[in-house]
């Protein structure tokens, strides 16, 4: 399982891999964002937690359908699924792998981006506390809606369909996190509810992927 | 160690191919299926490497003892030969991959990106992987697809030195390997009768 870690991680890095274009896309909507609404300064204080969840989510769909298509295309899913590896922990290493390049770097930036979006100070710590609580569950989600798609050629779309419905629950809370955090309220409730979610959806969903990959390997 | 295949029925996207298949392989035993396109080879291969349940009958293996090698060799284009090689062979908890570079003679391309070997090269590293699995049953789709002359040869040794060990495999080919030793299924004799056209469901799935 290591052994597959470390090759999904060293192939995101590579040439054509995708890494920090999930990070690039972030940037740019952030950037985007005080050109469309306009110099004042408030309003984009206001709207900074919610823009910088949105754009999170945003930039981590647009890797997932590399989580299993390219595996598929090559013939490697196969291979892995008649390995020694059981399924389900191959999903959850396929979400770690996702998680480490594209949620970890969102993580990581989200402060710095803060300060183009004029976020208060209070809000950096839970912005990034939030984002870091809830972007596992974003990848472990988006990995059971790449496992659905698995099959299909230029299945993107209809992966994004499927799995911006269910990121909805992940993108409330959060960004309820980041928003009271900002403000100086008390963060307890929705702060449980996010890590409730993260927690519920790791331990849970990889079975499902697995579940469905079986299927689509058919 | 065998593999007993008793009276199996196998489909592919929903229709059956292939029924009433019974063989026993043991231990240093090979069979190679021969049949036109379309006969249900793959599905037949498929169905034994367990990545897709039979329609009816019983398909006995030892536990952990498969490895599957299809058209795709499942090559990584921006890892090197040896990353590639390394990776299943980690894959498959076993660390020495040398030997399977000698095999096939993949030595010299060991630190090439995959991507920039030739298709008769990525053929050949996909069956050296099945030399780092360390598993006795290989089943292999069509393994000696654009390999010269030369390769076809390391092919032959390696199942050779592979059914000598006690290894077993299951080959589907349509070329003759130079193999002696093994028997040969023609799998045409096996076509499943089509389904029933009164399949009410049918028109709701």
């Amino acid at each position: 399982m290591i052994a597959l870690l470390t090759r999904d991680i060293r192939l995101a890095i590579r040439a054509g891999g995708g890494f920090g274009l999930g990070l690039s896309f972030f940037l740019i909507v952030v950037v985007l964002v005080p050109f469309g609404v306009g110099p004042q300064a408030e309003i984009l204080s206001t709207i900074a937690p919610g823009i910088l969840w949105v754009g999170a989510l945003l930039a981590c769909l647009l890797s997932l359908d590399r989580i299993f298509a390219l595996d598929w295309e090559d013939g490697s899913l196969d291979l892995l699924a008649t390995s020694p590896l059981p399924m389900e922990g191959l999903v959850a290493v396929k979400s770690l792998a996702h998680w480490l390049t594209t949620g970890l770097p969102l993580v990581l930036a989200a402060p710095v981006l803060g300060v183009l979006l004029n976020l208060p100070e209070a809000g950096f710590v839970w912005v990034t506390l939030s984002l870091a609580l809830g972007t596992p569950a974003l990848s472990v989600i988006g990995t059971f809606g790449a496992a659905l798609t698995v099959g299909l050629k230029r299945g993107g779309l209809l992966l994004s369909l499927l799995v911006l419905p269910l990121y909805v629950p992940t993108l409330i809370f959060g960004a309820e996190v980041a928003r009271r955090g900002a403000e100086g309220l008390n963060v307890t409730t929705p702060l449980f509810l996010l890590a409730g979610i993260t927690c519920g959806t790791i331990a849970l969903l990889p079975f499902a992927s697995a579940a469905v990959l079986k299927v689509n390997l058919r | 160690m065998t593999l007993t295949v008793t009276d199996l029925r196998v489909a592919r996207g929903g229709i059956p191919v292939l029924e009433g298949l019974s063989f026993t392989l043991g231990a240093g035993q090979a069979l190679v299926l021969r049949g036109p396109n379309g006969s249900g080879k793959t599905t037949l291969l498929r169905t034994v490497a367990g990545l897709q349940p039979p329609l009816a009958g019983q398909i006995t293996v030892p536990d952990e003892s498969l490895v599957y090698a299809g058209h795709a060799d499942g090559i990584k284009p921006t890892l090197t030969v040896e990353e590639n090689l390394r990776f299943w062979a980690e894959a498959f908890g076993h660390r020495d991959i040398s030997s399977a570079l000698a095999a096939y003679q993949l030595a010299p391309l060991a630190p090439r990106p995959a991507g920039a070997l030739s298709a008769g090269q990525k053929r050949r590293l996909g069956l050296a992987r099945l030399l780092v699995t360390g598993r006795m049953i290989w089943i292999l789709d069509e393994p000696t697809v654009s390999l010269d002359t030369d390769a076809v040869g390391m092919f032959a040794a390696a199942v050779r030195a592979h059914l000598a060990r006690g290894g077993m495999a299951l080959i589907a080919s349509h070329i003759d390997l130079g193999l002696s030793e093994v028997c040969t299924l023609d799998v045409a004799a096996y076509r499943a009768k089509p389904l029933e056209p009164d399949d009410f469901d049918g028109a709701f799935l």
